[in-house]
């Protein structure tokens, strides 16, 4: 990083006076600069390890999650002689292709059977079309004892006659290109069709419902963490600092404690045979038959998730009020404004920042929740986050989770640009 | 607000008392779902609520004996043991990573801080369900799924945000002139930092660690996806305590981390004072 | 300077053979008493026989097929042998992650010497799947309901009838099995429900039954949530896996009995996981002929109420191992409990499971 600077050293301080130099000669300005440049470098060789770290176990993966939304290899892979064949064929045509389809499938699924990737195929081709998983399974079967002689199109479909249907040879076309957009167009609830690409029927339609869902609960949620933390931290910033403090604990605790004791908690609160229901009972105002459902639907996730949620709205809320100078309330006072008006015009505006900050926060930590809605949130109250666990872990269209996370991970991005907007990441504070 | 004046009409005193008593019903009900389980964890039947015998005192209808099995099961023991080898090394990569790089992030110039800085912060930001699914996928691809590698690396890089924000908030107050001061009085960079800088950046190191063990020691949706059998963690046992056999031991457990959460507020709180006083400024 | 190089050899010779000898099985199961029951049943005594052979448990049985397509992957498989329902093993066996097996050459005969394919007969229904237990999901009821006036449900329709049996329901969040009891209450006839359940109107049939019940209706994800809540009363008839229920029964003395009408049979067995080493595999296949054996399968019966997947193991089953009492009668594939029974379609539901789960969980979204 030295080299950079050939002339420097012959401009000596006597050919020269206006120039500004150091003891060894070198003029100020080079001098200045290099030592910029070397401590923008020790402050790069600081962050490398943690970047370089971060890249790899973090940012890789979310990578790798973007890959897999639309990646689609599996058709021309196990078919790559068949793909080949019916890229000359028109679906439009309203026939099935010719035999040089059927013997390309042939030979593809002679090596695919051999590999047995073939009902690997044809689970990945089940998800965009019911009866695909079986139709490979059933054909491969046979096409061992096939002799090449034999594979004619007359033979395919005695195997099974999904093989004389147009719609079996247009899916297979339409998802042979590598890069899908199927699963993205699944995740919104549409569909690729002949004719393009469609809604999906009413009653097919799920993730646009589930994506509106938690964005609604998690607005209930935050309003929810707002109505409730807005006065407990206006009251915070009034105290005197040691009753402050102390009353400060009774927010931390919860913040510090864990997810799941307090979701624990909730679910022996909220249950119908639970101590509120039992303690509702015992008060005689509600009867033994009539006791609440407050847990495995909405009420319970909302409940819970503004409980667990509530000190990250009233901490950032308790920072902004505390820099508030009393002066400006009471000034408004002086000049007449009753409590009210003081309060609302001269009190309230000020901690707006206050509210952007913790509502977005909320929000953000809110829309992406898991655990707590799976524990109490019944068929009602979930998230499109547990959607997204069930199809990796249950249904194995992880294309279709992928896709699915990329949607949600772009929703939270866009949030936290706002975020960074209103207050910046460096001014996130803890605890 | 916070005495009420003599001269406060009978309108003003209404209101103060009534916001009195609605702040403390919110605090009530923040710190209620906590305090309720604690006698609950000593309830001597199988349920999840109050028994007869433990509204009336009757000492017949308390015991230790959810504890008692927390402390036998060997399921919650595996489960106990896992926590506490993965917590500690994941917490420390994410300090000595975190900590390096927040000191790196508050010199006067770096290029591309706030790109660098999003990047950092990212794993904080990101919903866990979807670090969870980009984890699982990559870390398929490179054999590390189902690892206790896997899982130490998937909580240090969780950890990380943390050990930043609170390192770079003791930097934010630091006086680079001490730094000079002694570069002039001839020590060279590492003596600096370890003789100036870091007794000053302590408690931030200390709390940013706090944070991301206790990140590491209560993440459940990362484990259950990166993790197997033998990286079986506490909160990864609670759930399926929870979603499959419902027994109070759980609520044992719950206490007890109910305790741990108590002492690691304490620590934080020493140190935030600790903090505040050798920044010279008075405790708020 | 010789002796020491001898006692160099022995010691390095020592380490190789007990390196060698010492063979770690890493099984994976359900867990809880189903685990136990295959522990006592199979891994105690295996162990005994084969003191070299250490098995660990692992209870991921739930996650298996998410777990074992990770591990393939990445080309790094540390399970040996993994207990799973057959529509798992079959989605397994169709993504090549589990090993075909050879049913005569790989597993015992049964003692009258029948070959093992004929004596598992129908039940094999994947060339990677041996069948261990038929069990069936089935519903239990309480008995102290007071709405109910004295009466009782007996037959499978009476879930779904509000009028004579008010209270909370609970039913699996899946379309499985709900769908065709749905479809025979509502008149379809038992053969035809797949045929009718393949239209959309049979769908559209089917949920508009389960919605005359949705709102009186908790959906459960694990098998031990239906128990619980029977237990605390949350519910007053749900459906769930008949051991469930024996053991909430006949353990935990609940007042809950079994409504054993259309109960839909189901099976569970093993699978060998697919890219083992030969020698790993090889301990396996030793294994899984010992534990697989007609006096095996019926053993486990004493600890749990699953009926053995061996016609030859039946006459073996006796009595409960801790509670005495005959477990024959409380097995699923009773004649006296299985007088109306259904089969379960795999075939079928492999093809149809993306498609009615999505329209199954849009409709209980919605």
């Amino acid at each position: 990083m030295n080299t950079q600077n050939p002339a420097s050293t012959d401009t000596g301080p006597d050919e020269n006076p206006q120039v500004l130099t150091t003891r060894d000669g070198i003029p100020l300005k080079v001098s200045l600069a290099r030592a910029l440049r070397r401590e923008k470098l020790r402050a790069l060789a600081l962050i490398a390890p943690l970047l370089l770290f971060v890249l790899i176990t973090f940012a890789a993966p979310i990578a790798d999650m973007l890959f897999r939304s639309v990646e689609n290899g599996i058709v021309s892979e196990t078919l790559p002689k068949t793909v080949e064949v019916l890229a000359t064929w028109d679906p439009e045509s309203g026939e099935i292709p010719d035999q040089a389809a059927f013997t390309a499938l042939y030979e593809d699924l002679k090596v695919a059977v051999e590999e047995k990737t073939h009902t690997r195929l044809g689970s990945r081709l089940n998800y965009e079309a019911s009866g695909m998983s079986s139709l490979f399974r059933k054909t491969g079967r046979r096409i061992g004892r096939m002799e090449p002689a034999e594979a004619t199109v007359e033979r395919f479909i005695d195997i099974d006659k999904d093989w004389g249907t147009v719609e079996t040879w247009a899916v297979l076309k339409r998802y042979s290109p590598t890069i899908t957009p199927g699963y993205f167009l699944n995740a919104a609830d549409m569909q690729l069709t002949a004719e393009g690409v469609e809604m999906k029927p009413e009653n097919e339609r799920i993730y646009l419902y589930l994506f509106w869902r938690t964005l609604f609960l998690s607005l209930t949620i935050t309003f929810s963490c707002l109505l409730l933390g807005y006065p407990v931290a206006f009251l915070l910033a009034a105290l005197p600092a040691r009753s402050a403090n102390l009353l400060m604990i009774l927010v931390l605790l919860p913040f510090w404690t864990s997810l799941l004791v307090r979701t624990s908690a909730w679910k022996v609160l909220l249950q119908q045979q639970g101590v509120i229901n039992d303690f509702l009972v015992w008060t005689g105002l509600v009867s033994d038959a009539g006791r609440l459902v407050m847990i495995n639907n909405q009420t319970g996730t909302i409940i819970a998730m503004t409980h667990i949620l509530l000190p990250f709205m009233i901490l950032p809320l308790y920072s902004v009020m505390k820099t508030i100078s009393p002066s400006y309330v009471r000034a408004a006072k002086s000049l007449g404004a009753t409590d009210w008006t003081a309060f609302w015009r001269g009190y309230f505006p000020q901690t707006v920042p206050g509210i952007g900050a913790g509502a977005i926060l909320v929000f953000i930590l809110a829309i992406g929740y898991y655990i707590t809605p799976e524990l109490v949130g019944g068929t009602d109250g979930i998230f499109i986050s547990n959607r997204i666990a069930y199809h990796i872990s249950t249904s194995l269209n992880w294309g279709l989770a992928a896709a699915l996370g990329v949607i949600l991970l772009l929703a939270v991005m866009l949030l936290f640009y706002v975020y960074d907007k209103i207050v910046g990441i460096d001014n996130v504070k803890l605890g | 607000m916070s005495a009420l004046p003599a001269y406060a009409s009978t309108g003003q005193r209404i209101w103060h008392y009534s916001f009195r008593t609605i702040c403390g019903l919110i605090f009530f009900f923040l710190i209620f779902p906590i305090l309720v389980i604690l006698p609950l964890s000593f309830n001597a039947e199988n349920f999840f609520t109050f028994t007869k015998e433990m509204l009336a005192f009757d000492p017949a209808g308390y015991s230790f004996k959810h504890y008692e099995d927390f402390f036998t099961n060997p399921d919650w023991q595996q489960a106990m043991r896992n926590s506490f080898a993965i917590a500690p090394v994941a917490t420390l990569l994410a300090t000595s990573f975190g900590t390096l790089a927040a000191i790196g992030l508050s010199q006067q110039h770096v290029p591309y801080r706030s790109a660098i800085m999003a990047i950092l912060i990212s794993p904080m930001i990101v919903p866990l369900i979807i670090s969870a699914a980009g984890m699982y996928f990559f870390y398929s691809r490179i054999g590390l799924q189902g690892t206790y590698v896997g899982v130490v690396l998937a909580h240090a890089a969780l950890g990380t945000p943390f050990v930043i924000i609170t390192v770079t908030a003791t930097l934010v107050g630091f006086d680079r002139s001490l730094v000079r001061a002694a570069a002039s009085l001839g020590a060279n960079p590492v003596t600096t930092f370890f003789k100036v800088q870091m007794p000053l950046i302590i408690p931030g190191v200390v709390s940013g660690a706090l944070f991301a063990f206790i990140t590491s020691f209560d993440e459940v949706v990362v484990v259950l996806f990166l993790g197997s059998a033998g990286q079986k963690t506490l909160p990864w046992q609670m759930f399926t305590g929870l979603r499959e056999q419902i027994s109070p031991t759980i609520l044992a457990v719950a206490s007890l981390m109910v305790a741990i959460s108590v002492v690691l507020l304490t620590v934080l709180e020493l140190l935030r004072r600790r903090s505040e006083r050798l920044r010279g400024l008075s405790p708020s | 300077m010789k002796f020491k190089t001898l006692l160099l050899a022995g010691a390095a010779s020592a380490m190789m053979t007990s390196g060698a000898m010492a063979i770690d099985l890493t099984i994976v199961s359900w867990g809880g008493a189903y685990s136990n029951s295959q522990n006592e049943a199979y891994h105690k005594p295996y162990m005994a026989a084969n003191p070299d052979v250490n098995i660990i448990n692992d209870e991921s049985s739930a996650e298996a097929v998410a777990k074992l397509r990770a591990m393939n992957e990445a080309g790094n498989v540390t399970w040996d042998l993994v207990d799973v329902v057959a529509s798992d093993a079959i989605r397994l066996c169709d993504e090549g992650l589990a090993q075909e097996i050879n049913f005569d050459e790989a597993l015992a005969p049964a003692p009258d010497g029948t070959p093992a394919s004929e004596d598992f007969g129908d039940l094999i229904v994947s060339d990677c799947f041996i069948p261990q237990i038929v069990y069936s999901t089935t519903f239990g009821y309480r008995t102290d309901v007071e709405a109910w006036n004295g009466r009782e449900p007996d037959d499978i329709c009476d879930v779904f009838d509000l009028e004579n049996f008010p209270g909370k329901r609970s039913l699996e969040k899946r379309p499985i099995n709900n769908m065709e009891w749905a479809l025979l209450c509502d008149g379809v006839a038992k053969d035809d429900v797949y045929d009718v359940l393949e239209t959309e109107e049979g769908v559209q049939r089917a949920l508009a039954k389960l919605d005359t019940i949705k709102d009186q209706t908790i959906w459960w994800s694990a098998g031990a949530e239906t128990p619980q809540l029977l237990a605390d009363g949350e519910v007053v008839i749900g459906s769930t896996y008949n051991g469930r229920l024996f053991s909430l029964i006949e353990e935990q003395d609940q007042p809950v009995k079994m409504l054993w009408d259309a109960q839909v049979f189901d099976l569970d067995g093993w699978i060998v996981p697919a890219g083992l080493s030969d020698e790993r595999k090889a301990a396996v296949m030793d294994y899984l002929k010992f534990a697989t054996d007609t006096q095996r399968l019926a053993d486990q019966a004493k600890y749990i109420s699953y009926g053995p997947a061996r016609k030859s193991s039946a006459p073996l089953v006796g009595k409960h191992a801790e509670l005495g009492i005959d477990m024959a009668p409380h097995m699923p594939t009773d004649p006296k409990n299985a007088t109306n029974t259904f089969l379960y379609n795999y075939e079928w539901w492999a093809d149809y499971r993306d498609d009615l789960d999505a329209k199954f969980q849009a409709w209980l979204a919605g």
